[in-house]
C-alpha cells in the first residue's frame, strides 16, 4: 500500500528532448516521447483503471484493466504499455471498453475474500478502488469455484505479513525486488490460476533471501503484503516528510502518524537521495524511539559507583554547569571538551561546538568522524580542495566504470546500493577492491569484472600500482591535467608512481592481488568511459587512511574522472549527519566550513557573531582528550548522542581514561556504554522528536521534522542552550531555523540554505549560496574548489601493526545490513532477528589449522587485548584475515582493536589488527568483567527509575 | 551387389515398431547372406503406412507397409529385395495417390534421405539456396522471401520478409535468429516431421536468415517432448559445424553464423516468442507486451527473427528456386504450400503439403479417408487447440489465411483434428477452457483467472444449473477473454468454445432437455 498521501501517474517519468502531443478524450496533451498513454492521461487529469501498473515501475500490461481504444488500432491496447504517438487519439472510457474492465474485476473479486470492513487496506486498496471504479455491481460467478481464500498467511517476518488470500497477482511485489530492491527475492511460482508470489524457493519471508527493505509493500496494491504496525494500528490520519536518522544516504520518508503515534514509515518517492526506496533500518527499525530502555529524566551521581538520582532540568543543567566551571577553575581552561553527534542535526552540532568554543572557551570539540571519514575530510581538502564527495548518488546511472574500494554498500548503504546495482544491471562494469568477498562481488545479475582482494592494509600500495599503470600505459588524460592540476606537482607524482617498486607486479607481493588484475582494472578505469570511485571505511580507517584518499584523488585527477556526472570521488559517509558534523565545525581545528581556527579573518568574523574571544590553536582530538584524561591534565567531558567506549578503538584504554575524569555528560536516548561511565545523564531526544537538518553522504542536507513531542521535554539543541546559558554563554534560539540562518551567516558554503528554501526544494545540496542558489550536485566542474587539482606524492608506508608468529592472522571489522555500527537503536527493535550477535568470520583453512569448527567459541587475543566470539567458518574470507562486526557491546571487538591510527589525522587502524585466534570455551577475562560491571550498572540505574524499590546492595551475581 | 533400403528412424514409426522391423531385416538378411545397406530416414508421413520400408530398384524405391518385424521372413521370401510382389506391397512410393498428389516444396526430402547426412542432404538440392543467397546483398535476400510471399507458418501468419526486413533495419551490433520449435499444437507434427527427416534445410534456413538480417547467432528453441527430434538437429548441428556449415566463416565466405539448440521445459506458452524469449534467457516462460516487438528489441534486447520451424525451412528453396516460383503456388494472399497435418479420428492421417487453395473437404476425404471409425465426420478442428470447431457445411472453405479467418477460423499451423459423431462437443469446449487454465502463464488476469472460470460455467451451464444466465456469463467471459487477454492464449480461447455452442449448441441443453423430458 502507498503512502495516503502520494500521487500516482502509472508508470516512471521518460526523459526525452522529443515532445510528443496526443489526444485523449479529447484533451490534448504534451508529454516527453517514451511516455506511457497512461501517465499522459493521468497528466492531462484523467484517471484510467489501473491495479498493476505504479510510476514507480516499469510497466507489465498484466492487469488488463487501463485497457483503451486508439483510433487506428486493432483491439484494447492496454494504456500502460502503449507509448504515446504524436497525434495519436485515445479513448479511455466508452461502453465497450467498460464491460471489458468490469468483466476483469468481476473475475478479480471471484477469487478475493469479502472481508473489506475488517480488512488493513481497506479505504486505501486499489482493488477496492477500481472496484468502484468500473461499477462492478455483482459477482456472477459466484463464490462456490477454485479460489485461494484459504492461502496461508505468512507472518515469520517481524516487520510484515504476506496475505496470500489478498494477493491478485499483480507482480508488483515482484518488481519492485528485481527493479528497486535489486535482490531478486521474489518470484511468482505455479503458473496460471495456481500462480502465486513466493519468496526465495518458496521459503517464509524470513528464511528467504528477502532483505526486508519493504519495496514489496509499498508496492503492493492491497493488503497482501502489509506493515505489522498498519495491521495493529490502522490507517494514518496525517503524514510528515523528514529524513532518516541511519546511515549516510539520508532517505527521505513520510511518517505516517496517528496523532503522535508513528503508525509506519514509507519511503518518499520525491525523496532526492532514495527515490522511494528504503531499507530494513529506515523503514521499520524505529521501535528504539519509543523503547523502555528509553531515559527521559535528567540523572546525576557522584561516581560511577553510586546509583543515579532523578533530578529535575534545572538542577541537572545547574550541577553540569558547577562542575564544569569547578574544573576549569581547578584544572585550567583546557582540561574540559566536548563530542558533538553524528546522529544529531547540523543545528545541535553546530551549538555543541558554539558551546565548547565560545562558552568553555577553548577549542577542545571532537566528534566521531575522527574514527571514520577523518581522512577523507584530509585527504580531499588537501586534494581537491574540498572535504566532501563530489557527486550526488544520481550520479552513479551515469558510470561506465564503478569501482568500490573498502566499502559494503549493500550492507552499509543499502538503498545507495540499490541504485548502483540497478546502473550495473544496466551494464556498468564492476571493481571490487576489498579483503573480504563483499556481497556486491557476486550478486543476481551482477558480477565483478575484477575483485581485487588485497590484504587488509596495503590500500595504498594497490593505489599505487593502479597509478603506475595509468601513467605508465599511457592511460593519463593530459590535456585535463594540464588544464586543471598544479603541473609540478604533477610530474612529481608521475615520476613517484612510474617507479618500477610501484608497479602491480611489484606490488603484488604486498598486497597479494594478481598484478595482470590490477593492470585490466586500471585500463578498465581509465579508459571505458565515465570512472566512479565509492570507497568507505575500508580506505580511511587505517595508519595510511589519509594517504589512502590523496591516493584515490589522485587516480581521479589522472583520467579526468572528475567533474561531471558519472565519475567522481565518493565517501560513502557512515551515519546519518557525519558529513554535516564534520561541515558544522566539529574538529578541533576548524570552524564551520572546513576554516581553520588560525585564520584570523574567519575567527575574527566567530569572534563578532559570538560577542567572545576565540583560541586560535586547534583543541584536544578525541585521542589526545584520553591521553590528556590518564596524564590527569582532562577532567570535564560533554558528550552529545555519542557512545565511544563502544565505539572507539581499544576500549580498555578508553574506559581508564574515563574513569580518571571528575565529570562526564553524556545526552543520549539511552544509558550506552560510555553513560555507564558518566556523573550526569542529559536525556536526548529521536529524531521524531525534533526540527533540524541532517546532511548526508552526498552533502544533500534534508530536513528533519518533528513528529512528535520530546519524550524528555527538549529537543537536544534545546538542551545545549540550557547548558550555555547557565555557563553564561547567552543563546536565546526559538527554533532550530534560527540556529541554520547563524550557520548560514557564518559559512560561505552554506549562505543560501534555509529552512524556508529546504521547505521548497525539499532538499540541497552545498554549496548554497549566490553562486549556486539551488546547491551543487557536482562539485569540480570547470575548476577546482582549490583551484588548481594537488597530486601529492603517496609514499606506500607498511602499518606497524605485523603479524608475526604470536598473532599470524589480521582481524578486519566491519557492518552488517539489518544492525548499525554500535546497535544502540537497532539492538532495541526486532532487526536482532537477523543479527543477534557478532561473529567472527574465519577461512577454512585457518579454522581447520585451529580446530575450530562452526559456532565454536574463539578467543581473539591481539597486542591490545583478548575477548571471544563464535565462529563462522566462511571463504568470504581470505586465509590469514579474519573479521567481525561490533555492534553488541558485549563483543568486545574494540577490546582487540588498538591505538594505532592515521598519520594525519589519528583515525584508528580498526580495519588492521594483529591476532591470534584458539578454540576456548568461556568468555574472555575483559568479557567477565563487562557483564559484572554491566549488572551494576545496570542495579544503579534501576535504583533512579525505580525509587521504591529499595536500593540494593550491588552484588556480582545481580 | 548390396540392395539399399529405407526405414524411418521418425517417431511415428518408431512407436509403430520401425526399430524392431530394422533389427529383423538385418538379422535375416545376415540369415540369408544377402548384403543389404540399411538407411535410417525420416518418415514420408504416411502415418496409416507406417513402418513404410522402401527398397531401392532398378525402377526406383518401391514401398511396403506397414511392415512389422513378423512380416520379415514373408516379405525375404517374396523377393522383396527386387521389388517382389507381397500383400504389403504398395509399388513405387512416388505413385502412392496421397503422396503423388501433393505438392511437396518444403518438405520434399522428408523420407527420403538420411537426416544426417549432409553428403545426402547436398546430393538432393540442399544448401543451395544458401550458395546463392551468399551471392546476394541482404537486402535482396530479404526482398526474395518478401517477393515469395512467405507468411508465418507457425500460425500468425505475418509476412516473413517484413519481419525480417524490420530486423534488417534496426540497427544493433548484435542481432538473433531464433526457430521456434515448440510445436505444441494439438493435432500438428510437421515441424517434428522436418526435424527429424531433414534438419539441414532448418538450418540452412536459419542460416539464410541470419545473413539477411545481419545475425550472427542462432537459437532453435525446442520442446522437450521431441527427444528423437532434439537427437537429429543435435547431429545435424555438428555435421554443419564440421563441414563449415556453420561457425565463424560459412562455407568460406568469411560470414559467421552460430547455432545453438536449446530445450523446453513444458510449456505450451513457451511456442509464445515472447514467452520463448524469456524462456531462452532463462527466466520464466511469461508473455512480454508488445511493442517493443521482438524484431525490434527480441532475445537479451536485440533485434531478433523469431520464426516457425516451416518457416524457416521454407526458405532455401525460395532462395534455390525464386521468389517467382514459390509464388506461383498458392491462391490469393496465401502464397506456396502449406503442410497440413491430418489427425484425430481420420482413417489415413498424416502430412499432406499442398499449395493454399485445396478445400477442407479434399483433405478430409481425398487424402484423410474419412473417419478411422467409419462414423460421419461431425466437426474438425483447424489450428490447435485455439481454433474454431468447424461443422460439414464449411468443409468447402479453401486453405486460405483470409479464407478462414473470413469464416471465423484460423488455418493456424495446418493441424487438422476430427472428430466423428459421437463427439461431445460440450466436453470439448470445456477442454478447451480447461486447456488455457491449464497453459496459461498467469500473467493477466483474463486468462489466469478467466479459464478457470469458464471450465466452472461451462459445468453449470451443461448441468443446466441456470442455463439461460449461465451462457450469457459464458459469452461475456469470452468477451473479456477475447479483448482482454495479454495474448493469444486467452485470447483465442473463445473461438473454441464459441464455436461449438455456436454450431452444437444441442450438446449444451442435454441436461435441461432431459429434465423437460422427464417433468
Amino acid at each position: 500500500m502507498q503512502s495516503i498521501a502520494e500521487q500516482d501517474l502509472g508508470t516512471p517519468k521518460r526523459q526525452s528532448a522529443k515532445q510528443v502531443t496526443l489526444n485523449v478524450d479529447g484533451r490534448q496533451v504534451t508529454v516527453p516521447a517514451g511516455t506511457s498513454v497512461l501517465r499522459a492521461a493521468a497528466e492531462a487529469g484523467l484517471s484510467i483503471p489501473k491495479l498493476c501498473a505504479t510510476d514507480t515501475l516499469e510497466a507489465f500490461g498484466s492487469c488488463r484493466m487501463c485497457l483503451v481504444q486508439v483510433e487506428g488500432m486493432k483491439g484494447f491496447p492496454a494504456s500502460c504499455t502503449t507509448p504515446v504517438a504524436e497525434g495519436m487519439k485515445v479513448t479511455t472510457q466508452n461502453e465497450k471498453i467498460a464491460n471489458i474492465r468490469r468483466g476483469v474485476m468481476e473475475l478479480y473479486i471471484s477469487d478475493h475474500p469479502l472481508d473489506c470492513l475488517t480488512c488493513p487496506a481497506n479505504g486505501h486498496c486499489e482493488l477496492q478502488d477500481m472496484a468502484g471504479a468500473v461499477g462492478l455491481r455483482e459477482v456472477r460467478y459466484g463464490y462456490s469455484g477454485a479460489n485461494h481464500l484459504d492461502a496461508p498467511k505468512d507472518e515469520s517476518n517481524p516487520y510484515f505479513t504476506f496475505d496470500a488470500s489478498k494477493c491478485i497477482v499483480c507482480s508488483r511485489c515482484v518488481r519492485a525486488c528485481d527493479e528497486q530492491q535489486g535482490t531478486l527475492a521474489l518470484t511468482i511460482q505455479g503458473r496460471g490460476f495456481d500462480s502465486t508470489v513466493s519468496a526465495s524457493q518458496a521459503e517464509s519471508f524470513l528464511e528467504s533471501e528477502c532483505v526486508s527493505c519493504g519495496a514489496c509493500i509499498t508496492a503492493c496494491p492491497t493488503a497482501t503484503l502489509s506493515e505489522k504496525s498498519l495491521i495493529k494500528a490502522g490507517q494514518a490520519e496525517h503524514s510528515i516528510i523528514t529524513t532518516c536518522a541511519y546511515c549516510g544516504v539520508g532517505c527521505s520518508f513520510r511518517a505516517e502518524m496517528q496523532g503522535e503515534e508513528v503508525v509506519r514509515m514509507v519511503p518518499n518517492k520525491d525523496g532526492h537521495a532514495n527515490h522511494g526506496h528504503s531499507c530494513v533500518k529506515g523503514r521499520f527499525a524505529i521501535g528504539y524511539a519509543t523503547h523502555p530502555d528509553r531515559i527521559t529524566k535528567p540523572m546525576i551521581r557522584a561516581s560511577i559507583s553510586d546509583p543515579w538520582k532523578e533530578v529535575s532540568w534545572e538542577e541537572a543543567i545547574a550541577h553540569s554547569a558547577s562542575e564544569l566551571r569547578r574544573i576549569q577553575k581547578k584544572y585550567g581552561r583546557d582540561s574540559i571538551g566536548g563530542i558533538t553527534s553524528s546522529r544529531c542535526t547540523n543545528e545541535e552540532t553546530f551549538l555543541v561546538q558554539k558551546l565548547v568554543r565560545a562558552g568553555f572557551g577553548n577549542n577542545n570539540v571532537d566528534t566521531c568522524a575522527r574514527v571514520c571519514h577523518s581522512p577523507t575530510g584530509y585527504g580531499l581538502k588537501q586534494t581537491i580542495g574540498e572535504s566532501a564527495g563530489t557527486q550526488d548518488f544520481d550520479s552513479v546511472m551515469d558510470a561506465d566504470v564503478i569501482m568500490v574500494i573498502g566499502a559494503n554498500p549493500t550492507d552499509g548503504h543499502p538503498v545507495f546500493a540499490s541504485q548502483m546495482k540497478r546502473r550495473l544491471r544496466q551494464g556498468a562494469k564492476l571493481i571490487v577492491a576489498d579483503p573480504r568477498r563483499i556481497d556486491l562481488v557476486r550478486t543476481p545479475h551482477i558480477e565483478a569484472a575484477y575483485h581485487l582482494q588485497l590484504k587488509p592494509g596495503t590500500n595504498v600500495a594497490l593505489l599505487n600500482s593502479l597509478a603506475h599503470v595509468v601513467v605508465t600505459e599511457g592511460l593519463v588524460r593530459e590535456e585535463f591535467v594540464r588544464a586543471r592540476c598544479e603541473p609540478e606537482a604533477f610530474e612529481k607524482w608521475r615520476a613517484f608512481v612510474a617507479e618500477d617498486r610501484n608497479s602491480p607486479e611489484a606490488m603484488e607481493a604486498v598486497t597479494g592481488v594478481p598484478a595482470a588484475n590490477v593492470r585490466a582494472a586500471a585500463r578498465m578505469y581509465a579508459t571505458a568511459g565515465n570512472g566512479a570511485i565509492y570507497y568507505g571505511l575500508g580506505v580511511t580507517e587505517h595508519s595510511q587512511g589519509s594517504t589512502a584518499v590523496m591516493g584515490i584523488a589522485n587516480l581521479a585527477m589522472a583520467t579526468a574522472n572528475i567533474g561531471r556526472s558519472g565519475v567522481g570521488v565518493n565517501p560513502l559517509r557512515g551515519q546519518n549527519n557525519v558529513q554535516g558534523s564534520c561541515d558544522m565545525g566539529s574538529f578541533p581545528h576548524e570552524y564551520p566550513g572546513y576554516r581553520h581556527v588560525s585564520d584570523n579573518a574567519v575567527r575574527t568574523q566567530f569572534e563578532q557573531a559570538w560577542q567572545v574571544k576565540l583560541l586560535a590553536e586547534p583543541g584536544l582530538r578525541i585521542p589526545n582528550m584520553f591521553e590528556a584524561a590518564l596524564d590527569g591534565e582532562f577532567k570535564a567531558l560533554y558528550i552529545q548522542g555519542e557512545d565511544i567506549v563502544q565505539s572507539d578503538p581499544n576500549t580498555q584504554h578508553v574506559t581508564a581514561a574515563l574513569t580518571a575524569m571528575e565529570c562526564i555528560i553524556v545526552q543520549d536516548l539511552f544509558l550506552n556504554e560510555t553513560a555507564k561511565f558518566a556523573h550526569v545523564f542529559l536525556p536526548g531526544s529521536s529524531f521524531l522528536e525534533k526540527d533540524g537538518t541532517f546532511t548526508n553522504a552526498e552533502r544533500r542536507i534534508s530536513p528533519v521534522r518533528k513528529v512528535m513531542r520530546s519524550k524528555s521535554g527538549y529537543a537536544d539543541w534545546e538542551i545545549t542552550q540550557l547548558l550555555s546559558n547557565a555557563m553564561g554563554l547567552p543563546m536565546n534560539y526559538q527554533h532550530a531555523s534560527e540556529i541554520m540562518d547563524e550557520i548560514a551567516r557564518l559559512t560561505p558554503t552554506f549562505t543560501g540554505v534555509s529552512f524556508e528554501k529546504l521547505e521548497r526544494l525539499g532538499s540541497i545540496q552545498w554549496p548554497c549560496n549566490d553562486q549556486h542558489p539551488e546547491g551543487t550536485p557536482t562539485m569540480h566542474v570547470d575548476t577546482f574548489v582549490r583551484g588548481k587539482g594537488r597530486f601529492l606524492v603517496t609514499e606506500y608506508v607498511p602499518t606497524r601493526e605485523k603479524v608475526n608468529t604470536k598473532y599470524p592472522l589480521i582481524l578486519t571489522t566491519g557492518r552488517i545490513l539489518s544492525q548499525y555500527n554500535v546497535g544502540a537503536q537497532t539492538r532495541r527493535t526486532e532487526n536482532s532477528t537477523w543479527h543477534d550477535e557478532d561473529r567472527v568470520e574465519i577461512h577454512p583453512h585457518d579454522a581447520e589449522e585451529r580446530g575450530i569448527k562452526a559456532d565454536d567459541w574463539v578467543g581473539i587475543q591481539s597486542r591490545a587485548g583478548e575477548t571471544v566470539l563464535r565462529a563462522r567458518i566462511t571463504s568470504r574470507v581470505q586465509p590469514g584475515v579474519i573479521y567481525t562486526t561490533f555492534h553488541f557491546p558485549e563483543s568486545g571487538a574494540n577490546v582487540i582493536t588498538t591505538d594505532n591510527s592515521d598519520w594525519a589525522t589519528n583515525c584508528p587502524e580498526y580495519k588492521v589488527t594483529a591476532v591470534q585466534v584458539t578454540r576456548v570455551t568461556q568468555p574472555s577475562a575483559w568479557q567477565r568483567r563487562y557483564q559484572e560491571f554491566d549488572r551494576e550498572q545496570q542495579t544503579l540505574l534501576d535504583a533512579a527509575t525505580q525509587p521504591k524499590q529499595p536500593v540494593k546492595a550491588v552484588s556480582p551475581t545481580g | 551387389m548390396s540392395v539399399t533400403i529405407y526405414i524411418p528412424r521418425e517417431a511415428t514409426a518408431l512407436s509403430l515398431g520401425a526399430h524392431a522391423v530394422a533389427r529383423a531385416l538385418s538379422d535375416e538378411a545376415a540369415r540369408r547372406k544377402e548384403s543389404v545397406q540399411v538407411v535410417r530416414t525420416g518418415s514420408r508421413g504416411l502415418f496409416w503406412l507406417e513402418p513404410l520400408v522402401e527398397v531401392q530398384t532398378g525402377e526406383g524405391r518401391i514401398a511396403y507397409g506397414p511392415v512389422q518385424a513378423a512380416d520379415i521372413p514373408s516379405l525375404f521370401a517374396a523377393g522383396f529385395l527386387k521389388g517382389g510382389k507381397h500383400a504389403l506391397n504398395l509399388g513405387a512410393v512416388e505413385s502412392i495417390p496421397y503422396l503423388k498428389n501433393q505438392e511437396r516444396l518444403t518438405c520434399g526430402r522428408l523420407g527420403v534421405i538420411d537426416p544426417v547426412s549432409l553428403d545426402d542432404y547436398r546430393a538432393h538440392g540442399g544448401y543451395e539456396g544458401l550458395k546463392n543467397a551468399l551471392a546476394m546483398e541482404p537486402a535482396a535476400i530479404v526482398k526474395a522471401v518478401t517477393d515469395s510471399g512467405l507468411r508465418g507458418r507457425g500460425g500468425a501468419a505475418f509476412p516473413t520478409g517484413i519481419k525480417w526486413k524490420t530486423v534488417h533495419d534496426a540497427p544493433g551490433p548484435q542481432k538473433y535468429i531464433v526457430c521456434n520449435a515448440d510445436e505444441g499444437d494439438s493435432g500438428t507434427f510437421s515441424d517434428r516431421l522436418l526435424m527429424e527427416g531433414d534438419p539441414f534445410c532448418l538450418i540452412e534456413g536459419m542460416t539464410i536468415a541470419g545473413l539477411a538480417v545481419g545475425a550472427t547467432r542462432g537459437y532453435i528453441y525446442l520442446r522437450c517432448e521431441y527427444p528423437h527430434a532434439h537427437d537429429t538437429m543435435t547431429q545435424a548441428i555438428a555435421s554443419a559445424y564440421a563441414g563449415g556449415y556453420l561457425g565463424p566463416d560459412v562455407t568460406g565466405s568469411g560470414r559467421a553464423f552460430d547455432l545453438q539448440l536449446r530445450l523446453g521445459a513444458g510449456a505450451y506458452i513457451c511456442g509464445e516468442e515472447t514467452s520463448l524469449l524469456e524462456s531462452l534467457e532463462g527466466r520464466r516462460g511469461q508473455i512480454r507486451f508488445k511493442p517493443p516487438l521482438p524484431a525490434l528489441k527480441g532475445l537479451f534486447g536485440c533485434p531478433t527473427v523469431v520464426n516457425n520451424v516451416i518457416s524457416f525451412a521454407s526458405v532455401p528453396i525460395i532462395l534455390q528456386r525464386g521468389a517467382q516460383f514459390y509464388r506461383d503456388y498458392g491462391m490469393g494472399r496465401s502464397r506456396g504450400s502449406l503442410p497440413i497435418q491430418l489427425a484425430g479420428n481420420i482413417a489415413r492421417g498424416g502430412l499432406v503439403e499442398r499449395a493454399f487453395g485445396v478445400s477442407l473437404r479434399e483433405l478430409l476425404y481425398d487424402y484423410g479417408g474419412g473417419t478411422r471409425s467409419g462414423r460421419p465426420i461431425r466437426a474438425v478442428q483447424v489450428g490447435g487447440p485455439l481454433g474454431a470447431y468447424w461443422p460439414e457445411s464449411k468443409f468447402d472453405t479453401p486453405l486460405d489465411y483470409e479464407a478462414f479467418a473470413a469464416g471465423g477460423g484460423m488455418l493456424g499451423h495446418g493441424g487438422i483434428v476430427v472428430f466423428d459423431d459421437t463427439v461431445d462437443m460440450a466436453a470439448q469446449a470445456r477442454y478447451a477452457m480447461e486447456f488455457c487454465a491449464i497453459e496459461s502463464c498467469g500473467k493477466c488476469t483474463p486468462c489466469r483467472i478467466g479459464s478457470t472460470r469458464g471450465v466452472e460455467v461451462i459445468d453449470r451451464l451443461v448441468a443446466g444449473d441456470r442455463a439461460a444466465m449461465q451462457q450469457t456469463l459464458l459469452r461475456d467471459l469470452c468477451d473479456t477473454m477475447l479483448n482482454g487477454s495479454l495474448c493469444a492464449l486467452g485470447g483465442l480461447t473463445p473461438y473454441p468454445v464459441l464455436s461449438a455452442i455456436d454450431y452444437f449448441p444441442e450438446d449444451f441443453s442435454k441436461a435441461a432437455a432431459l429434465e423437460a423430458a422427464t417433468r
